[in-house]
């Protein structure tokens, strides 16, 4: 195991997150604090309770989770396609690193980056609205877990894309709207028939559902069923990861 | 021209194991493209060698298999007597790459870039040495500097510092001087020596003849995909080298007379030099008949010079010869 480069890659992506501090961390906080006010306070103060919670805090674990996910993605990402498009990645793939210690840098990093944006936005919302975590071990777990697992899909995707376009295409087109439509700002419960049974397709709602579980004790879909489904999503990332790595897939010749 | 048998230089005489030995090593890219066919290549320990050729020909994915960039279609490399395939963490650690793209990261400091690759490659951080090798590359007083506030002569530098971070025992320098300015070319000749003083082997590759001539000791040209030649850099002069005798005419001829025709003459465009090419490999070089013939047909000179020719010349001989 190569320490010192999986120390390298790790410190090398963070340090990238203290210079960019205010696209880091300062925006993904302003957008959620917009949230919490328009959402939160202005609209969700004529809003019935959901599941005996006040609409401003059953948003929260949503809130919390749509930001993970995009910054996830998005950190990752960006964190290995940089090196493509600048060329310096030639220097890892000419160095002794294994494709597990790359992984472990680069996805290590963004989800760091993801735990702590999940951290400050959560102290954020305290500011905003009154909640309490019901399993504070299973919350940490959940934030952890989605981290981690968006991170390696936002690795994929860095490797894949071959423009700053594509970059965005997958964010943009895809994840928003399923994280919108994954019971960020409702419980899938309070849809038509039909509409729960699609929303079932959704990988986004398992997350949200487990998390707000971890809150408040209460869920959409069973909480087993919501780790499940975020381990086979991340299982499937690590397989493509594995895959990529094999073949040199857009990033060796 | 006499054919070269260049399989001696392959296996070279001394019991010393080559640092680098390549077999068989073919890629053929997915585009369809046939970059190297059959290449066998051995890099002798402590040597300089140049890897010459035109562009496309094969050298920088040469050095890109070598290096652990780009896989091979078939064939085995050993770096230091490692697999670079199977056992590619020792491999790759006796290796450092300054690759010909100028590709550094634009918002890291030059100490945090070196530090970096120093980590990549497996090594403990050790700031004093760190510290010697961006002293020995005069960038000690950039070193909290923005790589992207750096000259291209700078960046070129830090590459070389990233390359040499680790330590490495073997050094490839992929068109090391190509867009740099005379002096830093100097420079970095004079670096690149040192580190063959220090015991690195160093393989670069370059279409700058004039560099391989000045710093190799062994030469390699290579051309669509093929090694054509390996040789000591001295033998291949020798051997290959021709000589020009240039005679600067009293009165200008406008064409050379029919009674010379059997001596490989050129004539200047203005008629005032006559260019005579011989191999100095031949028993009769045909000079003291030359110049018996022009006094007989009552051509006087009033200077004549011989020279050498340049590997230059030698090199084109070959890639048009057989391409």
């Amino acid at each position: 195991m190569n320490i010192h480069a999986i120390k390298a890659i790790y410190l090398f992506e963070m340090a990238r997150t203290w210079r960019t501090l205010m696209q880091s961390i300062a925006s993904p906080v302003i957008s959620t604090s917009l949230y919490f006010i328009v959402f939160g306070s202005a609209i969700g103060s004529r809003m019935a309770n959901i599941d005996g919670i006040s609409y401003g805090a059953f948003i929260v674990p949503g809130l919390i989770m749509l930001s993970i996910l995009t910054e996830s993605i998005s950190n990752a990402a960006f964190g290995i396609y940089m090196p493509k498009f600048t060329g310096t990645i030639y220097e890892l793939l000419s160095a002794p690193v294994s494709a597990m210690e790359t992984v472990i840098g680069y996805v290590g990093a963004a989800a760091s980056k993801s735990i702590i944006l999940g951290t400050i936005i959560l102290i954020t919302a305290r500011l905003f609205v009154d909640f309490s975590i019901t399993h504070p071990l299973w919350m940490i777990a959940f934030l952890v877990l989605t981290s981690v697992t968006f991170s390696l899909f936002g690795f994929i995707i860095g490797i894949w894309a071959d423009s700053f376009q594509k970059l965005q295409v997958i964010p943009l087109m895809i994840v928003t709207p399923l994280a919108f439509l994954g019971g960020s700002f409702y419980s899938i419960n309070m849809l038509p028939p039909f509409w729960q049974t699609i929303a079932l397709f959704n990988p986004v709602v398992y997350l949200v559902s487990g998390f707000r579980w971890s809150f408040y004790g209460v869920s959409d879909v069973g909480v087993g069923i919501s780790l499940g489904m975020t381990l086979v999503f991340m299982l499937i990332c690590l397989a493509a990861i594995g895959w990529i790595f094999r073949t040199g897939y857009k990033i060796k010749a | 021209m006499k054919p070269i048998d260049f399989r001696q230089s392959l296996h070279p005489s001394d019991a010393s194991e080559p640092i680098i030995s390549v077999s068989g090593l073919e890629k053929t890219y997915a585009s369809g493209f046939q970059a190297l066919r059959k290449v066998d290549l051995e890099i002798r320990r402590g040597e300089i060698f140049a890897l010459l050729g035109p562009n496309g020909a094969g050298k920088t994915t040469l050095i890109s298999i070598v290096c652990g960039i780009v896989n091979p279609s078939s064939g085995t490399v050993l770096a230091d007597g490692h697999d670079i395939v199977r056992d590619y963490r020792a491999a790759r650690s006796k290796i450092g790459l300054v690759p010909q793209e100028l590709s550094t990261d634009a918002f890291e400091s030059v100490w945090a870039t070196v530090s970096f690759s120093r980590g990549l490659f497996g090594k403990k951080p050790d700031p004093a040495y760190l510290e010697k090798i961006l002293k020995d590359l005069s960038l000690w007083e950039k070193k909290d500097s923005r790589i992207m506030t750096l000259s291209g002569g700078m960046k070129r530098r830090v590459m070389i510092a990233k390359a040499l971070s680790h330590e490495p025992k073997i050094l490839f320098l992929d068109e090391p001087t190509a867009g740099v300015d005379v002096e830093l070319r100097r420079d970095m000749w004079e670096m690149v020596r040192g580190l063959r003083e220090s015991g690195v082997t160093i393989i670069l590759t370059t279409h700058y003849i004039e560099e391989a001539e000045e710093m190799a000791d062994r030469i390699g040209v290579i051309n669509k995909g093929e090694i054509v030649l390996v040789e000591d850099k001295a033998v291949l002069m020798r051997k290959l080298g021709k000589k020009e005798l240039t005679l600067h005419l009293q009165n200008p001829l406008a064409a050379i007379p029919p009674e010379l025709s059997a001596y490989p003459l050129q004539l200047s465009a203005d008629g005032t030099e006559l260019v005579y090419t011989f191999d100095t490999q031949q028993e009769e070089t045909g000079i003291a008949g030359l110049l018996r013939r022009l006094g007989e047909h009552g051509i006087d000179f009033k200077d004549l010079q011989t020279s050498q020719s340049s590997l230059e010349d030698i090199f084109v001989d070959l890639v048009r010869g057989r391409a």
